[in-house]
């Protein structure tokens, strides 16, 4: 697996999207501190970037790499290679040029600006943190609906479709229910459909974390006690772990069973 | 070699393969023939495991192939239309393949068989089809396989290198392998196979040697025993 890893990594990082998707968040990095002077609001607008972009570019490149590298793959089934290894391969190739696009892009402009003597060291770290598990969630989701699809189009429908819901109409249908259901008590279910949210359930982690709950009233301070313990920490890293575990080991267990 | 019992395919309500018994013993050229989607290129993709049979048994050298991938390590395979990754260099795709198979290899004497030492520092995406087929081929031929399998390698092919392919079949043949290729020029297959599997609708209508086909046709003709083979069934 090492071995097309290392093959699909070397492709993508000479592949020029790689180099367009680094400099776009180094570009990111560098004027948002530019024009906000201060390293934790930065983080703050740089989290409600991430959140959105992260899964969407993610998304579309998994979906194009996946369908783009189609001969690469054929070419690879014939060789004595392990099918779960070559796919696996591809997608942590994928995944780890994009979040170390992400990561160098983002991390330069701020380690310039001096984050290491900062205090923002930590939210930061946790922005680069969450901002890798969209990453490799996404691609993961991406890469399940191309094995599935042979179709391009209908791959790329429906990835996208993906995540318009997961990114906007998710929140949508949240928040209407809350309204329909106001007069119950909801602590728990707004909880529980946070976490069922990759991307929802990141930027909850993060805003916590940033100690802005204040600003989220009551449902801050629930969330607050929540997320904001130890023990809550744990169980929504576990949930992003679990959302990255579950589609990696259906696209393994696809890959096993698809005609070529 | 190969032996295959009870091969049922099916592609969603297609029905490509069905009931198909086949046994290979080793050694010669073996082409498989037949009409367009008769399921031959299913048949090679089911022995080389990329192609997932609904029902039946393959072995491969006396080894089942199901959940088994070592086994690829002994078969050297020619894919019918040559797709590379288009942003990689034929030396890099050469290196690469190496690599992977971690055998020794003979490519530097293929590449100066097929005059591809100018190409070797070009992107495969830039090559032309007969050029992609001569990498193809010594992506192929470079290792030292036991069983080789061809699907229609002579499209793309000039002349000279139609030639020198033949060549290089005919030698790998003397070392006792067992090669398979499909192809629809019957005067290759005539010059060079040994036995015919003649596919259709899916199972094997005939096997056997050029002479039995011929005796069974009664024509005198190769060309135009494989068409009467054709013709009967459809009559029939």
């Amino acid at each position: 697996m090492l071995k097309i890893l290392k093959y699909s990594f070397y492709d993508l990082m000479r592949s020029r999207w790689s180099y367009v998707y680094f400099l776009f968040y180094l570009a990111l990095g560098f004027v948002l501190l530019f024009l906000n002077n201060d390293l934790s609001k930065a983080v703050i607008t740089l989290m409600n970037v991430i959140i959105v972009l992260v899964p969407l570019i993610s998304t579309i490149f998994g979906v194009m790499y996946f369908y783009n590298s189609k001969e690469f793959t054929e070419l690879l089934l014939a060789q004595p290679l392990k099918r779960t290894s070559i796919f696996l391969g591809q997608y942590f190739g994928v995944a780890g040029s994009l979040t170390m696009s992400l990561v160098l892009g983002l991390g330069l402009p701020f380690v310039l600006y001096g984050l290491f003597k900062s205090d923002a060291i930590w939210d930061f770290s946790l922005l680069l943190i969450t901002g890798a598990f969209l990453t490799l969630i996404f691609t993961a989701l991406a890469f399940n609906i191309a094995i599935s699809n042979e179709n391009k189009i209908k791959g790329f429908g429906y990835a996208v479709l993906l995540w318009l819901f997961l990114a906007v109409i998710y929140d949508g249908l949240f928040l209407l229910s809350l309204i329909l259901l106001e007069e119950y008590p909801l602590d728990s279910f707004s909880l529980v459909a946070t976490m069922l949210n990759p991307i929802d359930l990141s930027r909850t982690l993060i805003l916590l974390k940033l100690d802005i709950s204040a600003l989220l009233g009551y449902t801050g301070a629930v969330f607050k006690s929540f997320f904001g313990t130890n023990l809550g920490l744990m169980i929504s890293i576990s949930m992003l772990l679990l959302w990255t575990i579950l589609p990696i080991w259906r696209l393994a267990y696809k890959s096993k069973r698809k005609d070529f | 070699m190969i032996r295959i019992e009870n091969l049922h395919k099916k592609f969603g309500k297609n029905q490509v393969l069905s009931n198909l018994d086949l046994d290979i013993k080793g050694g010669g050229i073996f082409a498989v023939l037949g009409p367009n989607g008769s399921g031959k290129t299913t048949l090679i993709k089911s022995i080389l495991g990329m192609v997932i049979p609904s029902k039946g048994s393959i072995s491969v050298l006396d080894k089942s192939i199901k959940k088994n991938w070592k086994y690829r390590q002994e078969i050297d395979y020619l894919p019918q239309i040559a797709n590379f990754p288009g942003n990689l260099k034929v030396k890099e795709l050469i290196r690469m393949i190496k690599d992977l198979r971690q055998k020794e290899s003979k490519e530097d004497e293929l590449i100066k068989t097929f005059g591809l030492e100018t190409f070797l520092d070009k992107k495969l995406g830039t090559l032309s089809g007969g050029t992609k087929q001569k990498v193809n081929i010594v992506l192929t031929f470079m290792f030292d396989s036991p069983l080789i399998i061809l699907d229609e390698p002579t499209t793309g092919l000039d002349p000279a290198s139609l030639i020198k392919l033949k060549e290089l079949i005919l030698q790998e043949k003397g070392k006792g392998k067992t090669i398979l290729i499909t192809t629809h020029i019957m005067q290759f297959v005539e010059e060079m196979a040994d036995e015919i599997i003649y596919l259709l609708e899916g199972d094997i209508y005939f096997k056997g040697s050029i002479q039995q086909l011929m005796a069974k046709t009664q024509q005198t003709d190769f060309e135009h025993a494989i068409a009467a083979i054709s013709i009967q069934t459809t009559d029939a």
